[in-house]
């Protein structure tokens, strides 16, 4: 339990007021610092609003969600931007990135968000990490300008920006080729080995799922499957 | 705040198009409302100066109808050193009186001046049409009209003839055009010791003390106070506005309307900038979205909004300004009488023209305010959600 950096216990999720749809039932999951984990499970099953939850973005309609030991069901608005700004970071299905700032300038945002300055130690970084994700090239075209799988790997570097202890990931992969895919899966790989980075993913694709430590299978909001690699 | 002016900056810089468009609206609005302002201001000050620029704004008189007020030099002397803001002072000696060219007689107006002084309130030397010199003892100037009407030139000997009948001859040194007909049929222009001479006042009495101060429209309270501070109970402090009370509300209603157009421009412009960034909003829903999933808290993303607003309003109030003075430029070069001078001088009032800019800048901030409230609400689950 202890060296758990999340614990969600009876979480629910309930949509509507008037028409209510439970999309998420009694979950109870906790995940280890340092693991990388996979969530799988049919389209609809509830995969996206469990890690929205986790990722504050959404509250839990009932529950306790608990991010390195505090509880950030009961934060205020504030305190969760914070949060997410420091200890979270985000990679989504479709890339997200600002039009109006080059890639660069998207993958320092965090950083900027954080309220400091880009000192030299920081801009290495960014180049460092840039070149990590192979983005060295197109690192001053506007988002816009750039291939899907270039605006992914920019999404990326950009999770990893303020080396936030936790990465969740609603399939990364999802529009980019078989290829590109394992390219970038080797690449979160090589992130958690060598930062330590919690990874939550989900994924449809089956071979990518079993390059994880952990699957966990949701089904109609409930756990429905949850296995472990030695 | 460094932020949020970053984005906001990018945001704007990032759809040129429309933010030209939108500082171009305020400009517009901006630069008619100063271009209304500074019209009505220019015709005022052109109507009040042709009103009271050479004329009296507080005459002493007598309290009684040709009575003279006497020892004046010392009534002239306090009221100069107990007020500063006097600009010019001068007695005169005025009287009716007839002059006389062969057999014509005809009733004038015999102003006698202490011509240097006189000259500061009514610029004589400028309105010489004929001859260049001010008239010294026994010699007068007379209005155009006069000197047409009698077919008299300068250096003719006229007699004056006063109320009580005696004759006196005065050598004409020139002719004066003020512009005012009525002045120009009937005034003669004298020197006061003539003028003393000639109606039989002693050397320390004249018929009336006018003076010019620095603020025309404080005319009546100074009169007041003047009169309260003079003591003596049988001279009467008159004012300007006193006497010129239609034309005064007139000003005042033209004023009021003057303002009512600009407040409805500027309301106008406020609701335009004010749909136009709730509309921003929209479009950059997105992005708020995903910079809140990265962590920005809602001070900044309304930041974010607000400093849109404020620059747009320094853009725009700055663009309206040059519009506005170039407006004013081309009314001044288009806007001609015959004789090619405008129609309306222009008057450049900068601190009213800074306050337009000014109020460009606050009313585009405070349009701003809708789409900021707006961004707070925004939460990024949407944006993650909808795509
Ligand atoms: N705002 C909402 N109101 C009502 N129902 C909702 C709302 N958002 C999601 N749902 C429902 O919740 C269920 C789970 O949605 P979710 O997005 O978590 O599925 P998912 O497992 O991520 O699916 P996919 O693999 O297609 O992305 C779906 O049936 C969806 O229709
Ligand atoms: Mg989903």
């Amino acid at each position: 339990m202890d060296n758990n950096i999340i614990q969600l216990s009876q979480v629910n999720k309930i949509y509507g007021t008037q028409i209510k749809t439970q999309v998420l039932f009694d979950i109870d999951l906790g995940i280890k610092k340092n693991s990388f984990n996979g969530i799988i499970g049919a389209s609809g099953s509830g995969k996206s609003t469990l890690l929205n939850i986790i990722g504050t973005l959404d509250k839990p309609t009932n529950g306790q969600v608990m991010i390195n030991g505090v509880r950030s069901d009961q934060m205020k608005k504030d305190e969760l931007a914070k949060l997410r700004n420091e200890t979270i970071g985000f990679i989504f299905q479709f890339h997200y990135l600002l039009p109006e700032f080059t890639a660069f300038e998207n993958v320092l945002m965090p950083h900027f968000i954080k309220g400091q300055k880009v000192d030299k130690k920081m801009d290495a970084r960014a180049h460092e990490i840039m070149s990590l994700v192979g983005l060295e090239k197109v690192k001053n075209n506007l988002a816009g300008n750039m291939s899907g799988g270039q605006q992914q790997r920019t999404a990326i570097a950009r999770a990893l920006i303020n080396n936030p202890s936790v990465i969740l990931a609603d399939e990364p992969t999802g529009n980019l080729d078989s290829e590109t895919t394992e390219v970038i899966y080797d690449l979160l790989r090589d992130v958690n080995k060598q930062f330590g980075t919690t990874f939550i993913i989900i994924t449809h694709d089956r071979r990518i799922a079993e390059k994880t430590d952990r699957i966990i299978e949701i089904k109609d909001g409930r756990i429905f499957n949850d296995f472990t690699r030695r | 705040m460094k932020l949020a002016f970053r984005i906001a900056l990018r945001f704007l810089t990032s759809s040129k198009g429309q933010t030209v468009l939108i500082a171009l609206g305020i400009a517009i609005g901006i630069s008619v409302q100063i271009f209304i302002g500074s019209l009505i201001q220019g015709l005022q000050i052109s109507l009040l100066d042709a009103t009271i620029g050479n004329a009296s704004h507080i005459t002493i008189n007598a309290d009684e109808k040709n009575a003279p007020i006497n020892d004046y030099t010392s009534i002239r002397a306090t009221v100069t050193s107990n007020h500063s803001e006097i600009k010019n002072i001068s007695p005169t000696l005025t009287r009716g009186a007839f002059i006389k060219v062969g057999d014509d007689v005809e009733q004038i107006v015999y102003r006698g001046f202490e011509l240097i002084e006189a000259d500061k309130i009514y610029k004589f030397s400028d309105a010489l049409v004929e001859g260049t010199q001010l008239p010294e003892d026994n010699e007068i100037l007379i209005g155009v009209d006069i000197a047409k009407d009698f077919d008299i030139r300068i250096g003719d000997t006229v007699e004056i003839i006063t109320p009580e009948g005696d004759i006196y001859e005065n050598k004409v040194v020139g002719t004066f055009d003020l512009k005012v007909s009525s002045i120009n049929k009937s005034w003669v222009i004298g020197s006061l010791t003539t003028a003393q001479m000639l109606f039989g006042f002693t050397s320390d009495q004249v018929s009336a003390i006018e003076m010019q101060i620095d603020v025309p429209f404080d005319a009546d309270v100074l009169s007041e106070r003047m009169q309260k501070e003079s003591g003596i109970d049988d001279i009467l402090f008159n004012n300007w506005k006193a006497d010129n009370e239609q034309l005064l509300s007139g000003l005042s209603g033209q004023s009021t309307s003057s303002y009512m157009i600009q407040v409805f421009v500027v309301i106008s412009v406020v609701l335009g900038i004010a749909s136009v960034l709730a509309i921003t909003v929209l479009q950059k829903s997105r992005q708020i979205g995903i910079l809140k999933a990265m962590g920005i808290n809602d001070r900044l993303s309304s930041q974010i909004f607000l400093l849109q607003g404020l620059i747009l309003g320094i853009l725009g109030g700055i663009f309206g300004i040059i519009l506005g003075l170039g407006l004013l430029w081309s009314f001044t070069k288009f806007a001609l009488n015959p004789d090619g001078t405008p129609v309306v001088p222009i008057y450049i009032n900068l601190s009213f023209i800074g306050l337009s800019g000014l109020i460009a800048v606050v009313a585009s901030t405070v349009a701003s305010i809708i789409p900021a409230i707006k961004s707070k609400k925004l939460s990024p689950i949407e944006v993650i959600k909808n795509g």
